[in-house]
Protein backbone atom coordinates (compact mmCIF):
# COMPACT_ATOMS: atom_id res chain seq x y z
CA UNK A 1 0.00 0.00 0.00
CA UNK A 2 1.20 3.52 -0.82
CA UNK A 3 2.14 5.76 2.04
CA UNK A 4 -0.52 8.23 0.93
CA UNK A 5 -3.18 5.55 0.86
CA UNK A 6 -2.14 4.37 4.29
CA UNK A 7 -2.46 7.89 5.65
CA UNK A 8 -5.90 8.20 4.08
CA UNK A 9 -6.98 4.91 5.62
CA UNK A 10 -5.84 6.04 9.06
CA UNK A 11 -7.60 9.39 8.66
CA UNK A 12 -10.86 7.67 7.75
CA UNK A 13 -10.56 4.93 10.34
CA UNK A 14 -10.08 7.38 13.22
CA UNK A 15 -13.57 8.98 13.26
CA UNK A 16 -15.17 5.61 12.59
CA UNK A 17 -13.35 3.85 15.43
CA UNK A 18 -13.94 6.77 17.81
CA UNK A 19 -17.65 6.75 17.04
CA UNK A 20 -17.92 2.96 17.27
CA UNK A 21 -15.94 2.54 20.46
CA UNK A 22 -17.04 5.61 22.43
CA UNK A 23 -20.72 5.55 21.55
CA UNK A 24 -21.52 1.90 20.87
CA UNK A 25 -19.01 -0.61 22.22
CA UNK A 26 -17.80 0.93 25.49
CA UNK A 27 -21.28 2.05 26.64
CA UNK A 28 -22.57 -1.50 26.15
CA UNK A 29 -19.65 -2.97 28.08
CA UNK A 30 -20.40 -0.48 30.85
CA UNK A 31 -24.03 -1.48 30.76
CA UNK A 32 -23.07 -5.14 31.13
CA UNK A 33 -20.74 -4.35 34.04
CA UNK A 34 -23.40 -2.34 35.86
CA UNK A 35 -25.92 -5.13 35.35
CA UNK A 36 -23.46 -7.58 36.94
CA UNK A 37 -23.00 -5.72 40.19
CA UNK A 38 -25.04 -5.48 43.33
CA UNK A 39 -25.16 -2.73 45.88
CA UNK A 40 -24.07 -3.98 49.29
CA UNK A 41 -23.66 -0.66 51.07
CA UNK A 42 -23.41 3.06 50.42
CA UNK A 43 -21.18 3.34 47.36
CA UNK A 44 -20.08 -0.29 47.73
CA UNK A 45 -20.71 -2.87 45.06
CA UNK A 46 -20.09 -6.55 44.58
CA UNK A 47 -20.03 -8.60 41.42
CA UNK A 48 -23.03 -10.87 41.31
CA UNK A 49 -25.76 -12.27 39.13
CA UNK A 50 -28.35 -10.98 41.62
CA UNK A 51 -30.08 -8.67 39.16
CA UNK A 52 -30.64 -11.45 36.65
CA UNK A 53 -31.83 -13.69 39.47
CA UNK A 54 -34.36 -11.05 40.47
CA UNK A 55 -35.64 -11.10 36.92
CA UNK A 56 -36.08 -14.85 36.86
CA UNK A 57 -37.75 -15.07 40.25
CA UNK A 58 -40.27 -12.27 39.79
CA UNK A 59 -43.19 -13.46 37.64
CA UNK A 60 -44.22 -9.93 36.66
CA UNK A 61 -40.88 -9.34 34.98
CA UNK A 62 -40.84 -12.62 33.09
CA UNK A 63 -44.44 -12.34 32.01
CA UNK A 64 -43.90 -8.80 30.75
CA UNK A 65 -40.75 -9.91 28.93
CA UNK A 66 -42.51 -12.79 27.17
CA UNK A 67 -45.61 -10.75 26.44
CA UNK A 68 -43.51 -8.04 24.81
CA UNK A 69 -41.71 -10.63 22.68
CA UNK A 70 -44.85 -12.45 21.59
CA UNK A 71 -46.80 -9.30 20.83
CA UNK A 72 -43.88 -7.87 18.86
CA UNK A 73 -43.68 -11.02 16.74
CA UNK A 74 -47.42 -10.92 16.23
CA UNK A 75 -47.30 -7.25 15.25
CA UNK A 76 -44.52 -8.02 12.76
CA UNK A 77 -46.52 -10.80 11.11
CA UNK A 78 -49.61 -8.61 10.99
CA UNK A 79 -47.66 -5.75 9.42
CA UNK A 80 -46.26 -8.12 6.80
CA UNK A 81 -49.68 -9.57 5.97
CA UNK A 82 -51.32 -6.15 5.69
CA UNK A 83 -48.42 -4.50 3.91
CA UNK A 84 -47.50 -7.18 1.36
CA UNK A 85 -50.52 -6.83 -0.94
CA UNK A 86 -50.16 -3.06 -0.89
CA UNK A 87 -46.44 -3.24 -1.65
CA UNK A 88 -47.17 -5.68 -4.47
CA UNK A 89 -49.83 -3.40 -5.88
CA UNK A 90 -47.48 -0.41 -5.86
CA UNK A 91 -44.53 -2.34 -7.27
CA UNK A 92 -46.23 -4.46 -9.96
CA UNK A 93 -49.80 -3.28 -10.64
CA UNK A 94 -49.51 0.50 -10.57
CA UNK A 95 -47.58 2.15 -13.38
CA UNK A 96 -45.87 5.46 -14.00
CA UNK A 97 -47.29 8.47 -12.20
CA UNK A 98 -49.75 6.52 -10.06
CA UNK A 99 -46.92 4.34 -8.87
CA UNK A 100 -44.73 7.17 -7.64
CA UNK A 101 -47.73 9.01 -6.18
CA UNK A 102 -48.81 5.93 -4.21
CA UNK A 103 -45.26 5.35 -3.05
CA UNK A 104 -45.02 8.92 -1.80
CA UNK A 105 -48.41 8.60 -0.07
CA UNK A 106 -47.05 5.63 1.84
CA UNK A 107 -44.26 7.79 3.21
CA UNK A 108 -46.41 10.75 4.26
CA UNK A 109 -47.44 9.56 7.75
CA UNK A 110 -43.82 8.99 8.63
CA UNK A 111 -42.77 12.54 8.11
CA UNK A 112 -44.44 13.35 11.41
CA UNK A 113 -43.32 12.03 14.74
CA UNK A 114 -44.60 8.84 16.30
CA UNK A 115 -46.10 10.98 19.04
CA UNK A 116 -48.42 12.71 16.58
CA UNK A 117 -49.46 9.38 15.05
CA UNK A 118 -50.20 7.91 18.46
CA UNK A 119 -52.09 11.03 19.42
CA UNK A 120 -54.21 10.56 16.29
CA UNK A 121 -55.16 7.04 17.34
CA UNK A 122 -56.03 8.29 20.83
CA UNK A 123 -58.45 10.81 19.35
CA UNK A 124 -59.98 8.10 17.18
CA UNK A 125 -60.26 5.31 19.71
CA UNK A 126 -61.05 6.90 23.04
CA UNK A 127 -64.42 6.91 24.75
CA UNK A 128 -65.31 10.37 23.48
CA UNK A 129 -63.50 9.68 20.22
CA UNK A 130 -64.54 9.60 16.61
CA UNK A 131 -65.17 5.87 16.23
CA UNK A 132 -67.16 5.66 19.43
CA UNK A 133 -69.34 8.58 18.29
CA UNK A 134 -69.70 7.08 14.85
CA UNK A 135 -70.87 3.74 16.25
CA UNK A 136 -73.40 5.51 18.43
CA UNK A 137 -74.82 7.62 15.63
CA UNK A 138 -75.18 4.58 13.37
CA UNK A 139 -76.92 2.78 16.22
CA UNK A 140 -74.41 -0.03 16.64
CA UNK A 141 -73.66 1.04 20.21
CA UNK A 142 -75.91 2.41 22.91
CA UNK A 143 -73.38 4.26 25.01
CA UNK A 144 -69.81 5.48 24.57
CA UNK A 145 -67.39 2.68 23.69
CA UNK A 146 -63.88 2.70 25.11
CA UNK A 147 -61.47 1.20 22.63
CA UNK A 148 -58.31 2.61 24.10
CA UNK A 149 -56.16 1.11 26.85
CA UNK A 150 -56.07 -2.52 25.76
CA UNK A 151 -53.85 -4.86 23.76
CA UNK A 152 -55.78 -4.44 20.54
CA UNK A 153 -55.18 -0.70 20.64
CA UNK A 154 -51.46 -1.32 21.16
CA UNK A 155 -51.50 -3.66 18.17
CA UNK A 156 -53.17 -1.06 15.93
CA UNK A 157 -50.62 1.52 17.03
CA UNK A 158 -47.64 -0.77 16.49
CA UNK A 159 -48.76 -1.94 13.05
CA UNK A 160 -49.48 1.63 12.00
CA UNK A 161 -46.17 2.95 13.26
CA UNK A 162 -44.11 0.18 11.64
CA UNK A 163 -45.89 -0.01 8.27
CA UNK A 164 -43.41 2.13 6.34
CA UNK A 165 -40.45 0.01 7.36
CA UNK A 166 -42.15 -3.07 5.95
CA UNK A 167 -43.64 -1.60 2.79
CA UNK A 168 -40.56 0.23 1.49
CA UNK A 169 -38.15 -2.76 1.45
CA UNK A 170 -40.94 -4.92 0.01
CA UNK A 171 -41.57 -2.47 -2.83
CA UNK A 172 -37.85 -2.27 -3.56
CA UNK A 173 -37.42 -6.03 -3.90
CA UNK A 174 -40.71 -6.62 -5.70
CA UNK A 175 -39.91 -3.96 -8.29
CA UNK A 176 -36.90 -6.00 -9.39
CA UNK A 177 -39.10 -9.00 -10.18
CA UNK A 178 -39.65 -8.93 -13.92
CA UNK A 179 -43.13 -9.45 -15.33
CA UNK A 180 -41.89 -12.16 -17.69
CA UNK A 181 -41.02 -14.46 -14.81
CA UNK A 182 -44.52 -14.16 -13.41
CA UNK A 183 -46.01 -14.70 -16.87
CA UNK A 184 -43.84 -17.76 -17.34
CA UNK A 185 -45.19 -19.11 -14.08
CA UNK A 186 -48.73 -18.78 -15.38
CA UNK A 187 -47.79 -20.18 -18.80
CA UNK A 188 -46.40 -23.27 -17.17
CA UNK A 189 -49.80 -23.86 -15.66
CA UNK A 190 -49.30 -22.33 -12.24
CA UNK A 191 -52.31 -21.01 -10.40
CA UNK A 192 -52.30 -17.58 -8.76
CA UNK A 193 -51.49 -19.18 -5.45
CA UNK A 194 -48.62 -21.35 -6.66
CA UNK A 195 -47.09 -18.42 -8.55
CA UNK A 196 -47.26 -16.40 -5.35
CA UNK A 197 -45.74 -19.20 -3.30
CA UNK A 198 -43.04 -20.35 -5.70
CA UNK A 199 -42.06 -17.21 -7.56
CA UNK A 200 -43.13 -14.00 -5.87
CA UNK A 201 -42.46 -14.80 -2.22
CA UNK A 202 -39.01 -16.38 -2.78
CA UNK A 203 -38.05 -13.37 -4.85
CA UNK A 204 -39.28 -10.96 -2.17
CA UNK A 205 -37.48 -12.82 0.62
CA UNK A 206 -34.67 -10.30 1.22
CA UNK A 207 -37.27 -7.53 1.50
CA UNK A 208 -39.46 -9.62 3.79
CA UNK A 209 -36.52 -10.38 6.06
CA UNK A 210 -35.14 -6.86 6.30
CA UNK A 211 -38.62 -5.38 6.74
CA UNK A 212 -39.47 -7.92 9.43
CA UNK A 213 -36.22 -7.31 11.31
CA UNK A 214 -36.69 -3.56 11.41
CA UNK A 215 -40.37 -3.81 12.33
CA UNK A 216 -39.68 -6.34 15.05
CA UNK A 217 -36.94 -4.15 16.51
CA UNK A 218 -39.17 -1.10 16.45
CA UNK A 219 -42.01 -2.94 18.20
CA UNK A 220 -39.79 -4.51 20.82
CA UNK A 221 -38.11 -1.23 21.67
CA UNK A 222 -41.22 0.87 21.47
CA UNK A 223 -42.12 2.87 24.54
CA UNK A 224 -44.56 5.48 23.36
CA UNK A 225 -47.27 3.34 21.79
CA UNK A 226 -47.73 0.86 24.67
CA UNK A 227 -47.61 3.68 27.21
CA UNK A 228 -50.17 5.87 25.50
CA UNK A 229 -52.50 3.27 23.96
CA UNK A 230 -52.15 0.42 26.45
CA UNK A 231 -53.92 0.10 29.75
CA UNK A 232 -52.62 -0.55 33.23
CA UNK A 233 -52.54 -4.29 32.56
CA UNK A 234 -50.67 -4.10 29.30
CA UNK A 235 -47.16 -3.45 30.50
CA UNK A 236 -44.33 -3.33 27.95
CA UNK A 237 -40.78 -4.36 28.82
CA UNK A 238 -39.37 -0.95 27.93
CA UNK A 239 -41.67 0.57 30.56
CA UNK A 240 -39.96 -1.61 33.16
CA UNK A 241 -36.54 -0.40 32.02
CA UNK A 242 -37.70 3.19 32.16
CA UNK A 243 -39.18 2.86 35.62
CA UNK A 244 -36.07 1.16 37.02
CA UNK A 245 -33.81 3.82 35.57
CA UNK A 246 -35.74 7.03 35.97
CA UNK A 247 -38.35 6.42 38.66
CA UNK A 248 -36.74 3.92 41.05
CA UNK A 249 -33.18 4.89 40.25
CA UNK A 250 -32.18 1.23 40.43
CA UNK A 251 -29.67 1.31 37.58
CA UNK A 252 -28.30 -2.16 38.30
CA UNK A 253 -31.64 -3.89 37.73
CA UNK A 254 -32.50 -1.54 34.86
CA UNK A 255 -29.21 -2.37 33.15
CA UNK A 256 -29.92 -6.09 33.51
CA UNK A 257 -33.34 -5.54 31.91
CA UNK A 258 -31.73 -3.56 29.12
CA UNK A 259 -29.29 -6.34 28.48
CA UNK A 260 -32.00 -8.96 28.45
CA UNK A 261 -33.90 -6.91 25.87
CA UNK A 262 -30.75 -6.66 23.79
CA UNK A 263 -30.17 -10.42 24.00
CA UNK A 264 -33.77 -11.15 23.07
CA UNK A 265 -33.65 -8.90 20.03
CA UNK A 266 -30.27 -10.24 18.90
CA UNK A 267 -31.40 -13.86 19.24
CA UNK A 268 -34.58 -13.31 17.27
CA UNK A 269 -32.86 -11.27 14.55
CA UNK A 270 -30.09 -13.86 14.30
CA UNK A 271 -32.64 -16.68 14.17
CA UNK A 272 -34.58 -14.92 11.45
CA UNK A 273 -31.41 -14.45 9.38
CA UNK A 274 -30.36 -18.07 9.87
CA UNK A 275 -33.78 -19.46 9.03
CA UNK A 276 -33.93 -17.60 5.75
CA UNK A 277 -30.24 -17.89 4.90
CA UNK A 278 -29.71 -14.12 4.75
CA UNK A 279 -26.96 -12.02 6.28
CA UNK A 280 -27.07 -8.70 8.09
CA UNK A 281 -24.87 -7.00 5.49
CA UNK A 282 -27.12 -8.14 2.67
CA UNK A 283 -30.43 -7.23 4.27
CA UNK A 284 -29.45 -3.97 5.93
CA UNK A 285 -26.52 -2.64 3.94
CA UNK B 1 -51.18 -11.28 -10.60
CA UNK B 2 -49.81 -8.71 -13.03
CA UNK B 3 -51.64 -6.37 -15.42
CA UNK B 4 -50.76 -8.48 -18.47
CA UNK B 5 -52.52 -11.54 -17.05
CA UNK B 6 -56.31 -11.21 -17.30
CA UNK B 7 -58.12 -11.46 -13.97
CA UNK B 8 -61.77 -11.47 -13.08
CA UNK B 9 -63.35 -8.04 -12.59
CA UNK B 10 -64.31 -8.93 -9.06
CA UNK B 11 -60.78 -9.79 -7.98
CA UNK B 12 -59.21 -6.62 -9.37
CA UNK B 13 -61.93 -4.44 -7.88
CA UNK B 14 -61.58 -6.09 -4.50
CA UNK B 15 -57.83 -5.64 -4.68
CA UNK B 16 -58.18 -1.95 -5.48
CA UNK B 17 -60.66 -1.52 -2.67
CA UNK B 18 -58.20 -3.10 -0.25
CA UNK B 19 -55.42 -0.74 -1.32
CA UNK B 20 -57.80 2.21 -0.96
CA UNK B 21 -58.78 1.03 2.51
CA UNK B 22 -55.12 0.80 3.42
CA UNK B 23 -54.54 4.42 2.49
CA UNK B 24 -57.60 5.48 4.48
CA UNK B 25 -56.05 3.65 7.44
CA UNK B 26 -52.80 5.53 6.89
CA UNK B 27 -54.39 8.93 6.53
CA UNK B 28 -57.11 8.77 9.17
CA UNK B 29 -55.11 9.55 12.34
CA UNK B 30 -53.33 12.44 10.64
CA UNK B 31 -56.52 13.95 9.25
CA UNK B 32 -58.16 13.72 12.65
CA UNK B 33 -55.20 15.36 14.39
CA UNK B 34 -55.15 18.17 11.84
CA UNK B 35 -58.91 18.75 11.92
CA UNK B 36 -59.20 19.11 15.67
CA UNK B 37 -56.54 21.80 15.72
CA UNK B 38 -59.39 24.08 14.64
CA UNK B 39 -61.99 22.94 17.16
CA UNK B 40 -63.25 25.75 19.37
CA UNK B 41 -63.21 23.61 22.50
CA UNK B 42 -60.91 22.64 25.33
CA UNK B 43 -60.69 19.04 24.19
CA UNK B 44 -59.57 17.50 20.90
CA UNK B 45 -62.72 15.41 20.61
CA UNK B 46 -66.31 15.60 19.46
CA UNK B 47 -68.62 17.49 19.61
CA UNK B 48 -67.42 19.98 17.05
CA UNK B 49 -67.83 23.43 18.63
CA UNK B 50 -67.01 25.53 15.61
CA UNK B 51 -63.98 26.73 13.73
CA UNK B 52 -61.26 28.78 15.38
CA UNK B 53 -57.69 29.92 14.74
CA UNK B 54 -57.18 30.42 18.48
CA UNK B 55 -55.05 27.31 18.98
CA UNK B 56 -52.52 28.94 16.70
CA UNK B 57 -52.78 32.64 17.39
CA UNK B 58 -54.82 32.95 20.60
CA UNK B 59 -53.08 34.93 23.33
CA UNK B 60 -55.53 34.72 26.24
CA UNK B 61 -56.40 31.96 28.63
CA UNK B 62 -57.88 29.39 28.27
CA UNK B 63 -56.91 29.35 24.62
CA UNK B 64 -53.24 30.15 24.29
CA UNK B 65 -52.11 29.40 20.76
CA UNK B 66 -48.84 27.81 19.68
CA UNK B 67 -47.29 31.13 18.77
CA UNK B 68 -47.84 32.50 22.25
CA UNK B 69 -46.94 29.41 24.23
CA UNK B 70 -43.37 30.02 25.40
CA UNK B 71 -42.58 26.48 26.55
CA UNK B 72 -43.59 24.95 23.22
CA UNK B 73 -41.66 27.53 21.25
CA UNK B 74 -38.59 26.91 23.38
CA UNK B 75 -38.95 23.15 22.91
CA UNK B 76 -39.10 23.64 19.13
CA UNK B 77 -35.93 25.71 19.33
CA UNK B 78 -34.23 22.99 21.37
CA UNK B 79 -35.28 20.31 18.87
CA UNK B 80 -33.97 22.34 15.93
CA UNK B 81 -30.65 22.89 17.68
CA UNK B 82 -30.26 19.19 18.53
CA UNK B 83 -31.34 18.07 15.06
CA UNK B 84 -28.92 20.48 13.40
CA UNK B 85 -25.95 19.28 15.47
CA UNK B 86 -26.86 15.62 14.98
CA UNK B 87 -27.32 15.94 11.21
CA UNK B 88 -24.08 17.87 10.73
CA UNK B 89 -22.10 15.37 12.79
CA UNK B 90 -23.63 12.28 11.20
CA UNK B 91 -23.28 13.66 7.70
CA UNK B 92 -19.55 14.25 8.18
CA UNK B 93 -18.85 10.92 9.87
CA UNK B 94 -21.19 9.16 7.42
CA UNK B 95 -19.23 10.58 4.50
CA UNK B 96 -15.97 9.46 6.02
CA UNK B 97 -17.38 5.99 6.74
CA UNK B 98 -18.71 5.68 3.20
CA UNK B 99 -15.24 6.32 1.79
CA UNK B 100 -13.71 3.96 4.32
CA UNK B 101 -15.88 1.02 3.29
CA UNK B 102 -15.98 1.78 -0.43
CA UNK B 103 -12.45 2.79 -1.26
CA UNK B 104 -10.30 0.67 0.99
CA UNK B 105 -9.72 -2.99 1.50
CA UNK B 106 -8.20 -3.88 4.84
CA UNK B 107 -8.15 -6.76 7.23
CA UNK B 108 -11.23 -7.00 9.43
CA UNK B 109 -13.22 -4.76 7.12
CA UNK B 110 -16.26 -7.01 6.87
CA UNK B 111 -16.42 -7.41 10.65
CA UNK B 112 -16.21 -3.66 11.08
CA UNK B 113 -18.97 -3.24 8.52
CA UNK B 114 -21.24 -5.48 10.58
CA UNK B 115 -20.32 -3.41 13.65
CA UNK B 116 -21.23 -0.29 11.73
CA UNK B 117 -24.69 -1.76 11.09
CA UNK B 118 -25.24 -2.83 14.68
CA UNK B 119 -26.96 0.37 15.89
CA UNK B 120 -29.84 -0.54 13.57
CA UNK B 121 -30.59 -3.67 15.59
CA UNK B 122 -30.10 -2.19 19.06
CA UNK B 123 -33.36 -0.94 20.60
CA UNK B 124 -33.24 2.84 20.99
CA UNK B 125 -33.96 2.68 24.68
CA UNK B 126 -30.99 0.36 25.25
CA UNK B 127 -28.72 2.73 23.32
CA UNK B 128 -30.03 5.49 25.56
CA UNK B 129 -29.36 3.75 28.87
CA UNK B 130 -25.96 2.45 27.79
CA UNK B 131 -24.78 5.97 26.95
CA UNK B 132 -26.34 7.24 30.17
CA UNK B 133 -24.46 4.65 32.22
CA UNK B 134 -21.14 5.19 30.43
CA UNK B 135 -21.24 8.98 30.57
CA UNK B 136 -22.19 9.11 34.23
CA UNK B 137 -19.40 6.68 35.08
CA UNK B 138 -16.98 8.93 33.22
CA UNK B 139 -18.39 12.01 34.97
CA UNK B 140 -18.06 10.36 38.38
CA UNK B 141 -14.53 9.25 37.55
CA UNK B 142 -13.52 12.76 36.56
CA UNK B 143 -15.04 14.12 39.76
CA UNK B 144 -13.39 11.55 42.02
CA UNK B 145 -10.02 11.82 40.29
CA UNK B 146 -9.66 15.49 39.48
CA UNK B 147 -12.63 17.23 41.12
CA UNK B 148 -13.80 18.20 37.63
CA UNK B 149 -17.52 18.61 37.27
CA UNK B 150 -18.29 18.10 33.58
CA UNK B 151 -21.86 19.27 33.08
CA UNK B 152 -21.95 17.95 29.49
CA UNK B 153 -21.75 14.35 30.75
CA UNK B 154 -24.90 14.67 32.87
CA UNK B 155 -28.33 14.10 31.30
CA UNK B 156 -29.04 17.05 29.04
CA UNK B 157 -28.76 18.30 25.50
CA UNK B 158 -25.20 17.17 24.86
CA UNK B 159 -26.01 13.62 25.82
CA UNK B 160 -29.16 13.72 23.70
CA UNK B 161 -27.03 14.82 20.75
CA UNK B 162 -24.50 12.03 21.36
CA UNK B 163 -27.23 9.44 21.79
CA UNK B 164 -28.97 10.35 18.54
CA UNK B 165 -25.68 10.73 16.70
CA UNK B 166 -24.76 7.17 17.71
CA UNK B 167 -27.38 5.51 15.52
CA UNK B 168 -28.19 8.19 12.93
CA UNK B 169 -24.59 7.97 11.71
CA UNK B 170 -25.31 4.44 10.47
CA UNK B 171 -28.22 5.71 8.38
CA UNK B 172 -26.12 8.56 6.96
CA UNK B 173 -23.36 6.09 6.10
CA UNK B 174 -25.80 3.85 4.23
CA UNK B 175 -27.39 6.74 2.31
CA UNK B 176 -24.05 8.23 1.21
CA UNK B 177 -22.43 4.82 0.67
CA UNK B 178 -25.20 3.74 -1.70
CA UNK B 179 -24.45 6.66 -4.01
CA UNK B 180 -20.70 6.34 -3.72
CA UNK B 181 -21.01 2.73 -4.86
CA UNK B 182 -22.61 3.86 -8.12
CA UNK B 183 -19.85 6.37 -8.76
CA UNK B 184 -17.83 5.78 -11.89
CA UNK B 185 -14.26 5.70 -10.66
CA UNK B 186 -12.81 6.47 -14.09
CA UNK B 187 -14.07 10.03 -13.68
CA UNK B 188 -11.78 10.45 -10.72
CA UNK B 189 -8.92 8.80 -12.61
CA UNK B 190 -9.48 11.23 -15.48
CA UNK B 191 -9.04 14.11 -13.05
CA UNK B 192 -5.83 12.52 -11.78
CA UNK B 193 -4.59 12.10 -15.36
CA UNK B 194 -5.29 15.74 -16.00
CA UNK B 195 -2.86 16.58 -13.23
CA UNK B 196 -5.13 17.03 -10.22
CA UNK B 197 -3.91 15.86 -6.85
CA UNK B 198 -5.89 13.14 -5.07
CA UNK B 199 -7.66 15.53 -2.73
CA UNK B 200 -8.41 17.99 -5.53
CA UNK B 201 -9.92 15.16 -7.58
CA UNK B 202 -12.15 14.14 -4.70
CA UNK B 203 -13.12 17.75 -3.95
CA UNK B 204 -13.93 18.72 -7.53
CA UNK B 205 -15.30 15.46 -8.93
CA UNK B 206 -16.45 13.02 -6.27
CA UNK B 207 -17.93 15.37 -3.68
CA UNK B 208 -20.15 17.28 -6.17
CA UNK B 209 -21.39 13.90 -7.37
CA UNK B 210 -22.17 12.91 -3.77
CA UNK B 211 -23.88 16.23 -2.92
CA UNK B 212 -27.48 15.01 -3.41
CA UNK B 213 -26.83 12.01 -1.16
CA UNK B 214 -25.18 14.21 1.43
CA UNK B 215 -28.12 16.59 1.47
CA UNK B 216 -30.46 13.61 1.54
CA UNK B 217 -28.57 12.17 4.50
CA UNK B 218 -28.72 15.54 6.24
CA UNK B 219 -32.48 15.86 5.78
CA UNK B 220 -33.19 12.27 6.83
CA UNK B 221 -30.95 12.72 9.87
CA UNK B 222 -32.71 15.97 10.71
CA UNK B 223 -36.15 14.34 10.56
CA UNK B 224 -35.03 11.29 12.53
CA UNK B 225 -33.48 13.44 15.20
CA UNK B 226 -36.53 15.70 15.38
CA UNK B 227 -38.83 12.69 15.75
CA UNK B 228 -36.64 10.62 18.02
CA UNK B 229 -38.27 9.62 21.25
CA UNK B 230 -36.80 6.49 22.84
CA UNK B 231 -33.13 7.42 23.03
CA UNK B 232 -33.92 11.03 23.90
CA UNK B 233 -36.26 10.00 26.70
CA UNK B 234 -33.44 8.30 28.60
CA UNK B 235 -30.91 11.11 28.15
CA UNK B 236 -32.98 14.25 28.49
CA UNK B 237 -32.29 16.79 31.22
CA UNK B 238 -34.26 19.91 32.04
CA UNK B 239 -34.24 21.27 28.47
CA UNK B 240 -36.76 19.04 26.75
CA UNK B 241 -36.93 18.76 22.95
CA UNK B 242 -40.35 18.99 21.37
CA UNK B 243 -41.35 15.31 21.34
CA UNK B 244 -40.60 14.98 25.05
CA UNK B 245 -42.36 18.25 25.90
CA UNK B 246 -45.44 17.12 23.97
CA UNK B 247 -45.33 13.70 25.62
CA UNK B 248 -45.33 15.30 29.07
CA UNK B 249 -48.34 17.41 28.14
CA UNK B 250 -50.16 14.50 26.58
CA UNK B 251 -49.82 12.53 29.80
CA UNK B 252 -51.53 15.34 31.72
CA UNK B 253 -54.40 15.48 29.25
CA UNK B 254 -54.56 16.95 25.82
CA UNK B 255 -55.86 20.24 24.48
CA UNK B 256 -56.16 21.17 20.80
CA UNK B 257 -52.91 23.07 21.32
CA UNK B 258 -51.15 19.75 20.75
CA UNK B 259 -53.12 19.30 17.53
CA UNK B 260 -51.98 22.71 16.38
CA UNK B 261 -48.34 21.87 17.10
CA UNK B 262 -48.76 18.55 15.30
CA UNK B 263 -50.27 20.23 12.25
CA UNK B 264 -47.32 22.62 12.11
CA UNK B 265 -44.97 19.65 12.35
CA UNK B 266 -46.74 17.93 9.46
CA UNK B 267 -46.49 21.08 7.34
CA UNK B 268 -42.86 21.56 8.27
CA UNK B 269 -41.73 18.06 7.43
CA UNK B 270 -43.78 17.91 4.22
CA UNK B 271 -42.10 21.13 3.14
CA UNK B 272 -38.70 19.69 3.94
CA UNK B 273 -39.49 16.51 2.01
CA UNK B 274 -40.76 18.48 -1.00
CA UNK B 275 -37.59 20.56 -1.03
CA UNK B 276 -35.55 17.38 -0.98
CA UNK B 277 -37.53 15.78 -3.82
CA UNK B 278 -37.27 18.95 -5.90
CA UNK B 279 -33.55 19.08 -5.28
CA UNK B 280 -33.03 15.47 -6.28
CA UNK B 281 -35.10 15.90 -9.45
CA UNK B 282 -32.83 18.76 -10.46
CA UNK B 283 -29.82 16.51 -10.25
Amino acid sequence: MHREAKLGLILLLTPFLLWLSLLIVIPHIDLLLVSLRERVGVGQYEISLGNYLTFFTEPLYIVTFLRTAVMSIFATILTLLIGFPVAYYIAKMAKGRTQSALFLLCLVPFWVSELVRTFGWMILLRETGIISNLLQSVGLAQGPVEMLYNDAAIMVGLVYTSMLFMVVPLITTLESLSDEVVEAGYDLGGSGFSVLREIIIPHAMPGIVSGSIVVFMLCLGNYLTPTMLGGKESLWFTELIYSQFIVRFNWELGAAFGFLLLILSSVIVWGMLRLTGQSLEKTMG
Amino acid sequence: MIPSIPQSRFVTTAYKAYVLLFFVFLALPLIVVAAFAFNDSQFPSLPWEGFTWNWFFGSERPMIGVFHERSILRAIGTSVFVAFCVSALSMVVGLSNAFLFNRYKFRGQSILYVFMLLPLVIPGIVLGISILVASSRLANGLWDGFQWDVEALRPGLWLVILGQFSFITTIATLVIGARLQKFDKTLEEAALNLGAGRLTAIRTVTLPYLAPAMIGAFVVAFLMSFENFNTTLMLVGSDAPLTIAMFDRLKEGSTPLLNAVSLLLMLGSSLLALVMIAFQKKN
